[in-house]
Order: structure tokens, then C-alpha cells, then sequence
């Protein structure tokens, strides 16, 4: 086999095991929860189920059987991407997550665009000119300790309540992602632009940057098109961790905002204890995370020739 | 990329290294007073935690008819939604928050200890096992770990600090490992082995001290990390239960009433962040002096 093949066949084994390995902890949580399972399902032990509901909710989840076999039967489902139903909204757990994971894809991708490009912008502006940059690390040192629902509050304040600009509410229309996707991309951006700069002092410093130079292009011209490429590598090693805050980022900040999303909907499972709902998600994004970080390795060799060589 | 064979050890050789992001979130470059400021700050929120009644009183204290008003003499941070004093919530805040973010770190900091050091010293097959649920609890993301915690075992102060212990731990399972690789080749080590000395003597009087280092460090930089995911536990509705005053939920609180009153959501973002930062600063100023002098 040639390696790229062999690496590629043991990142999927590897992004199997740890599907199992999610499915596992969620199914092991599901019956570690104190008290009776199918109370829980009932909507908790302060509902008051009659015994012969619960009795209907022992047969309708398979709860008398033997632990291996509902453990054999829930991962028989998973595998055929049956994720059961919600405890709570009484409907299948794909549809929920189907009819919610559009509002919060655009959301994280308009913030991942954001993050991006803000860290680009001002890495490439910043990088070797050290009054700028010493303004541009308190910047970012700001925007990396404050959490992402703070800053979500003031926006709403200043910009919704205060200025009237932006809807305070609703996800409806481009103007209501503005300010939630501004919440969620700041942090990320002072992470993406320290290391994007270092990324770029590092490169402007080596021989081929002098032979631009020396070649009359402008600095500009140097920074965008020579050192930038170099820079991406370390910044591209970041992006399983930008997809996770992402993910987290999105929970905390469809809550700020009161937008429809996967991150509203799993909020409301675990205050509910809806464990389908919560499996569902768990699952589904430790699959987007362990594919993501498969295609930053392939990536690797595209923004580097030489790892590809290399390997 | 095969990394280079250990000249001592014969095995590959692994340089313990803090992950690039934890390493890049630190390099600040603040001068000396502020770190000194960073400490002073911090030291005064553990203070606050620690013994809340000697800088306010009564944080439950409802008085509706002065509810919602901005900062007065009286009440030097304004009033809440129910007219109790903000900066006594905030004050009394201090200790919920900093059991949910530093606690958690340190349990997590010797959970991670325990389970790295299993994992480098405790034979193959426990060893590759350890890694390998190591693996599987870093391929999903922190939060929804922790969110997958709080789910079995219900909201509150102590949960959710278990919660963010679980998300964690085993990151500083993956540096106590390398480290303890690195020490368990090292030649002072196998001088004890040649010496004949007990095992258990030498890990504890050998191998643990040059472990622990690194994680400390680890686990300072990190505390802001815990904080800010302590505070969004919290601010979802799933950390310490109302009416106990905690930062993130009285941010949350904040949020239902910005239209009448904006400082209510200034005070208690601004103690998160305040206390982060002086967090990360002190952190950083630490690694600093222990990177420093191992360099000499």
C-alpha cells in the first residue's frame, strides 16, 4: 500500500475506534444516572408516572433486558445511523439534529471566516514591526481571556439595545448572524493571530524573503504572497482546536442570542437529561472532529510539498 | 517524520512540550509591574473566596424597591433585577467560581499525574490502554465532555467542577507521560536502577519531582481555561443553582434585563476576565522563571 493510503486506512480505524469509544461513554452515562431509567425518561423523579406508564416505558426501551443485550442493540442502531428518539420532543433524534445543524453551521462558519480572516489581517499588518505589534498582543491577549458570552452581552447591549443596528433576537436574515458570529470568532482570532504572526516573523526572517526583496518586490507583496503560505502550516495545525471552541462557542452563544441551534438543542437535553439527543450530538461531533483533523493531515502536504515528500 | 533515537534510552526520543496553543495563549510580554498587578489581583479574589464576609455582607439581601439601579454610594456596583447589592454577589461569587476553575484544575492536575505516570511506568498493556481512552476523551471537544458529565450527574457547584475535570485530565495525562518518558530514560534514573534502590523510592524521590514541575506550570496556564469553561457551565444553567451568586450565572441573569440596565452585565464579565487574565499572567511569569533557570 502506498503511506498515504496506510495513513489514511489507520486514521479511519483510529476515528472508528473512537466513534465506539464516544458511543460507549454516552451509553455507560445514560445507565450510570442515579435512580430508575425509565423515571428519567417519564421527565424525572419529580413527575409523578403512574407505575403502569413506567411499565409501558420499560417495554418500549427494552429496559428488562440484560444490559449487554441493550448495549449490543444500541450500537446495532448506531451503526445503521439510528440514533432513537428524543425523550422529551417525542420525535426521531436525527430530525431534530437535521432541522437544527443548519443555523449553526452558518453560524460557525461565518464565525471560523471571521476568526480567520480577522487573524490574517492583522497578523500580516503586525508581523516584524514592533510598536504595532506590542498594541496588537494586548489586543489579543484581551480577546483570548474573555469568554465569548461576555462579550456576546455587550455587543447586544451597545449595538442592539443601545444603537438599534442589529435584531436582539431571531435568526432570521444575515443581520442577526453579525454579532454572534463577532462573539464567537474574537477569541479564536487572538489565538489564529499570535501564531500567524510568528508564523510569518519566522518566515520573513529566512533567505527567500531577503530574494524577494532583494528583487524589488514591494514588502507588501512579500508578507502576502511568500511569507503568508509559510505561516499556514502552524495556523492549520489549529484547526481541530478552532472547530472545537467552535462547537463549545456555539452552545454558549445561541444561548446568548436565543438562536435556534444544535448547541440550543443539547443545552436543553442536558437540563432534561434527554440522552438520545445528547448521544446524537456527542457522536456526531466527534465524527466532524476526527474527519476534520483527517483532512488538516492530507492538508499538510498540499500547503507543504515537502511533508508530502517526506512521509 | 521518525523521530530521533534516544543516545541513552535507545528508544524514540520524546521532548515534553507544552501543546502549541496552551504555549502561544501565554506569550504576552507584560512587564514586570504587571505581573506583580496579575498576582496582587489574583491573590485578592482567592482573599474574597476565602473569607467573603470581610469585604461585603448579605449578597441575598432582596429590596425591590431599589432594584435595577446603576452604581450608587450606597451600592457602589449598582443593584440586581431584585435589588440586591452587586458587588456583595460579587464578592460572594468568588468562591463557587474559583471551586469550578481552579479546582477542577488541581484535581484534574492529579488525576492527569496518577493516570500519565500508569501510562509511562505501568508496563505495555496498561500503558497503551490508558493512552488510548486518553485518545478517545481529547478527540471529542472539552465542553461537550464536560456537557456529557453534567448530563449524568445533574447540575452544580461540584459537578461541574468534576465535569471540567474530566475534560482536563487527560491532556495532562499526555504531558506527564511524555515527561515521565523522558525521565525514565534519563541517566540520573538509571543510576538509581544501577544503584539498586527500591522502585518505589525512585519514582517517588526521582522521577515524581521532575514530572511535577511541568504540570504545575501546565496546569497555572490553564486555570483561565477552566475559569472561562467554569463560567459557561454556569451561565447555561448548569453549574452552582440559583440563588447562590456565581459570575457566570449572574451574567446569565444580566442577560434578561440589558435593555434597562447595562451595568448588570459589566461587573460580573469583568470579574471573569480580571481574574483570566491575572491568572494567565501569573502562569506565564512562572513558566518564565522555571524555563529561565532550567536554561541557566
Amino acid at each position: 500500500m502506498p503511506p498515504l493510503a496506510r495513513r489514511l486506512t489507520r486514521r479511519l480505524a483510529l476515528t472508528l475506534f473512537v466513534l465506539w469509544g464516544a458511543a460507549t461513554f454516552a451509553f455507560a452515562g445514560m445507565r450510570l444516572v442515579p435512580g430508575d431509567p425509565a423515571r428519567v425518561i417519564a421527565g424525572g423523579v419529580q413527575a409523578n408516572a403512574t407505575p403502569q406508564v413506567l411499565d409501558a416505558i420499560r417495554d418500549e426501551y427494552g429496559l428488562r433486558e440484560p444490559i449487554v443485550v441493550q448495549y449490543a442493540r444500541f450500537l446495532g442502531r448506531l451503526l445503521r445511523a439510528d440514533l432513537g428518539g428524543s425523550y422529551q420532543l417525542g420525535r426521531p433524534v436525527s430530525r431534530v439534529i437535521g432541522e437544527q445543524i443548519g443555523a449553526t453551521l452558518a453560524l460557525a462558519a461565518g464565525a471560523a471566516a471571521l476568526g480567520f480572516g480577522l487573524a490574517v489581517a492583522l497578523a500580516t499588518l503586525t508581523a516584524g514591526r514592533p510598536r504595532l505589534r506590542a498594541l496588537s498582543r494586548a489586543v489579543e491577549f484581551c480577546s483570548i481571556s474573555t469568554p465569548n458570552f461576555w462579550i456576546g452581552i455587550l455587543l447586544l447591549a451597545a449595538f442592539s439595545f443601545h444603537l438599534g443596528w442589529f435584531p436582539v433576537i431571531g435568526d432570521d436574515g444575515p443581520a442577526a448572524l453579525v454579532l454572534p458570529c463577532a462573539a464567537l470568532a474574537l477569541p479564536i482570532a487572538g489565538v489564529l493571530a499570535q501564531v500567524t504572526r510568528e508564523g510569518l516573523e519566522r518566515a520573513l526572517d529566512q533567505p527567500f524573503a531577503l530574494t524577494a526583496r532583494a528583487r524589488g518586490a514591494t514588502e507588501h507583496r512579500i508578507r502576502v504572497r511568500h511569507a503568508l503560505r509559510h505561516a499556514a502550516l502552524p495556523v492549520l495545525t489549529l484547526s481541530g482546536w478552532v472547530l472545537g471552541e467552535l462547537l463549545a462557542g456555539t452552545v454558549v452563544v445561541e444561548t446568548v442570542f436565543a438562536r435556534q441551534g444544535l448547541g440550543h438543542v443539547v443545552v436543553a437535553a442536558v437540563r432534561g437529561r434527554d440522552f438520545p439527543v445528547v448521544t446524537g450530538v456527542v457522536v456526531l461531533s466527534a465524527l466532524v472532529f476526527s474527519l476534520i483533523n483527517i483532512a488538516v493531515d492530507l492538508l499538510y502536504g498540499l500547503a507543504d510539498p515537502r511533508i508530502g515528500a517526506a512521509a | 517524520m521518525s523521530a530521533a533515537p534516544d543516545a541513552v534510552t535507545g528508544g524514540p526520543y520524546e521532548p515534553a512540550r507544552l501543546p502549541a496553543t496552551r504555549a502561544c495563549l501565554t506569550r504576552v510580554g507584560l512587564p514586570r509591574p504587571g505581573v506583580a498587578l496579575a498576582v496582587a489581583f489574583f491573590a485578592l479574589v482567592c482573599l474574597a473566596a476565602a473569607f467573603p464576609s470581610a469585604f461585603a455582607h448579605a449578597p441575598d439581601q432582596v429590596n425591590p424597591a431599589l432594584a435595577l439601579r446603576g452604581p450608587t454610594a450606597g451600592h457602589p456596583l449598582g443593584t440586581d433585577q431584585l435589588g440586591r447589592d452587586v458587588l456583595a454577589r460579587l464578592v460572594f461569587g468568588a468562591r463557587p467560581s474559583l471551586l469550578v476553575g481552579v479546582g477542577s484544575t488541581l484535581l484534574a492536575g492529579v488525576a492527569g499525574a496518577a493516570w500519565g505516570l500508569l501510562a509511562a511506568l505501568g508496563g505495555r498493556v496498561a500503558g497503551e490502554a490508558a493512552m488510548r481512552l486518553a485518545d478517545v476523551l481529547l478527540s471529542f471537544p472539552a465542553v461537550l465532555m464536560a456537557l456529557l458529565v453534567v448530563a449524568v450527574l445533574g447540575p452544580g457547584t461540584r459537578n461541574a467542577a468534576l465535569a471540567i475535570t474530566v475534560a482536563l485530565a487527560p491532556g495532562f495525562a499526555r504531558v506527564v507521560r511524555a515527561q515521565a518518558l523522558v525521565v525514565r530514560g534519563s541517566s540520573y534514573v538509571r543510576a538509581a536502577v544501577g544503584l539498586g534502590l527500591a522502585p518505589a523510592r525512585i519514582l517517588l524521590r526521582h522521577i515524581a519531582p521532575n514530572v511535577v514541575a511541568p504540570l504545575l506550570i501546565l496546569a497555572t496556564v490553564n486555570v483561565g481555561t477552566a475559569l472561562i469553561a467554569g463560567a459557561s457551565l454556569s451561565f447555561l444553567g448548569l453549574g452552582p443553582q440559583p440563588p447562590a451568586p456565581e459570575w457566570g450565572a449572574m451574567l446569565a441573569q444580566s442577560r434578561d434585563y440589558l435593555d434597562v440596565s447595562w451595568t448588570l452585565a459589566l461587573f460580573p464579565g469583568a470579574a471573569i476576565t480580571l481574574t483570566v487574565m491575572s491568572a494567565t499572567v501569573a502562569g506565564r511569569a512562572l513558566q518564565d522563571r522555571y524555563e529561565g533557570r532550567e536554561a541557566r
